[in-house]
């Protein structure tokens, strides 16, 4: 693409990449508190504080829930704001996350993903931002490093999209990603600069009724998120799903902008299909362990097995129609979670593709593979008898355990 | 609910009020009402100012005070301040 812009190769682990992004795309508060493993982002965010390479307020807080409840009423402001946790943090924020997205502030956070204790553990696996799939956030997951800085930037636009006006969660594996040395190509400052560019705000009908810009200003007074009771809570919370439906689309157009600056895409930025076309059998997943099954694709297709891969790069809002159009032709699919629903039969993300799939006519076997909690590693050689297991199943035409373990002792 | 109540798409976001608080009246929110006895009350006003929602008034006119009960919730914060105890929580 012509208008690709030259970009320097960085040495970055995942949260070091998320930490430049934010320092490059202009943003005014960030509140936080350390938490393994994205503790480095803060840390790194500080420095550049310190070192007088931004210009916004860093806001040290006691907890999560006031780093959250700092960075919504920043926002609420007109502030870009920005903050990063990981699971227990990302619990303790859990109240404030509702009254982020009710308030329509559109927080940028990144979220290194952790096992939830107990028995303690700090590395990677999506129980934390999973429990938080019904807090009205956006949720990306980053596979690599370079996606995560890449959706950083984007996350801004996103969030800050006057259709959209929902705050957004990037999600980086633990570990896998967050202290992994890359190569990242980083755009120059001035280009990231203008692609998120200054927030803009829709006018609102004030208290005395005139039309000003939706935010905090004591020139311009407004009231956001009081007391709405049995009349009109409903609606405002109907408008968030609104935001939602609005983000499928803004998060495509975004996506696509960004792919001719940076050369870099993500299938449409919702999904991304790795030889799927032709394929029978296909796995599911999110993150990181898609580059893992990707590998694992190449080897099945050099043996001549038609195997793909969907990778739900937006989790929410799902990707509904996708999903449907990627698998219409796939005849068994292996759906990887890597948290668990407790007595739900199976793990989130298997329970909405399959959801999904019920208004498909002729839909494919779905069966369901929890794998890698607490930061498991999980290898090629677990991938492939996944596929194994899709082929076995599309030859006895029978499923005998809808949702397995992989890798676990018995 | 009722069918003057807007929908969805004519609100603004995030619960911005786009109406005064003037327009709000809370009164119905009372189980008790004060009720005050005019040969107890020295209209000292201290009742003016201790209501937390300004329902109660000075009328210069009629040189009393008047219980505005359009915006009175009946936290009886009045009853328990009023110094010669003239004013009484009734039911409503």
């Amino acid at each position: 693409m012509e208008s690709v812009v030259k970009q320097k190769v960085l040495a970055l682990n995942g949260d070091e990449a998320v930490a430049y992004a934010a320092k490059q795309s202009d943003v005014d508060v960030v509140a936080a508190y350390p938490v393994t493993p994205q503790t480095i982002i803060v840390e790194k965010f500080s420095e550049y504080v310190a070192n007088g390479e931004v210009e916004t307020e860093f806001v040290c807080v006691e907890s999560e829930h006031s780093a959250m409840t700092a960075c919504l009423t920043a926002s609420a402001t007109g502030a870009r704001t920005f903050t990063a946790t990981a699971a227990p943090g990302l619990a303790l924020m859990h109240e404030m996350l509702f009254v982020a997205s009710g308030c329509r502030a559109p927080v940028v956070m990144a979220v290194a993903n952790r096992a939830l204790s107990a028995p303690i553990n700090i590395h990677g696996d999506h129980s934390d931002t999973m429990a938080e799939r019904d807090s009205g956030w956006i949720q990306i997951y980053a596979e690599n490093s370079q996606e995560a800085y890449d959706s950083v930037v984007q996350a801004f636009r996103i969030a800050e999209n006057m259709e959209v006006l929902l705050p957004v969660i990037v999600g980086l594996d633990g570990f896998t990603l967050s202290h992994t040395l890359e190569n990242v190509h980083g755009l120059p400052d001035g280009v990231v600069r203008k692609f998120v560019g200054n927030r803009q705000f829709p006018l609102v009908t004030s208290h005395e009724g005139k039309a000003v810009p939706f935010k905090l200003d004591t020139e311009k007074p407004i009231t956001i998120g009081p007391l709405a009771l049995q009349n009109y809570y409903f609606e405002f919370k109907r408008q968030q799903e609104d935001g939602m439906t609005n983000a499928l689309k803004i998060i495509r157009q975004v996506h696509k902008e960004y792919a001719q600056i940076s050369g870099r895409q993500y299938g449409d930025g919702l999904l991304e299909p790795y030889n799927l076309e032709d394929a029978e059998i296909a796995v599911i997943c999110l993150g990181s362990t898609a580059g893992t099954v990707k590998t694992v694709v190449n080897d099945l297709r050099a043996e001549g097995v038609k195997a793909g891969l969907l990778r739900i790069r937006t989790f929410r809002p799902l990707p509904v129609e996708g999903i449907i159009k990627a698998l219409q032709n796939v005849k068994a699919v292996a759906v990887m979670d890597r948290s668990m629903s407790f007595g739900g039969h199976g793990g989130p993300v298997f329970h909405e593709v399959r959801h999904v799939l019920y208004d498909v006519s002729e839909h494919p076997y779905v069966v369901n593979y929890i794998y890698g909690l607490g930061g498991r590693d999980t290898g090629p050689s677990q991938i492939r008898e996944i596929y194994e297991d899709l082929q076995r199943i599309l030859q006895t035409q029978r499923v005998e355990k809808p949702v397995q373990y992989v890798g676990l002792r018995e | 609910m009722t069918t003057q109540e807007k929908g969805w798409k004519e609100i603004p976001p995030a619960g911005v009020c786009w109406k005064p608080s003037t327009e709000y009246l809370t009164g119905d929110w009372k189980t008790y009402k004060p009720v005050r006895d005019l040969e107890k009350c020295t209209r000292c006003l201290l009742c003016v100012i201790f209501c937390p929602d300004g329902a109660i008034h000075w009328n210069g006119e009629k040189e009393d005070i008047e219980f505005d009960y359009d915006f009175c919730k009946g936290c009886g914060i009045c009853a328990n301040e009023c110094p010669t105890e003239a004013i009484e929580m009734k039911l409503e």
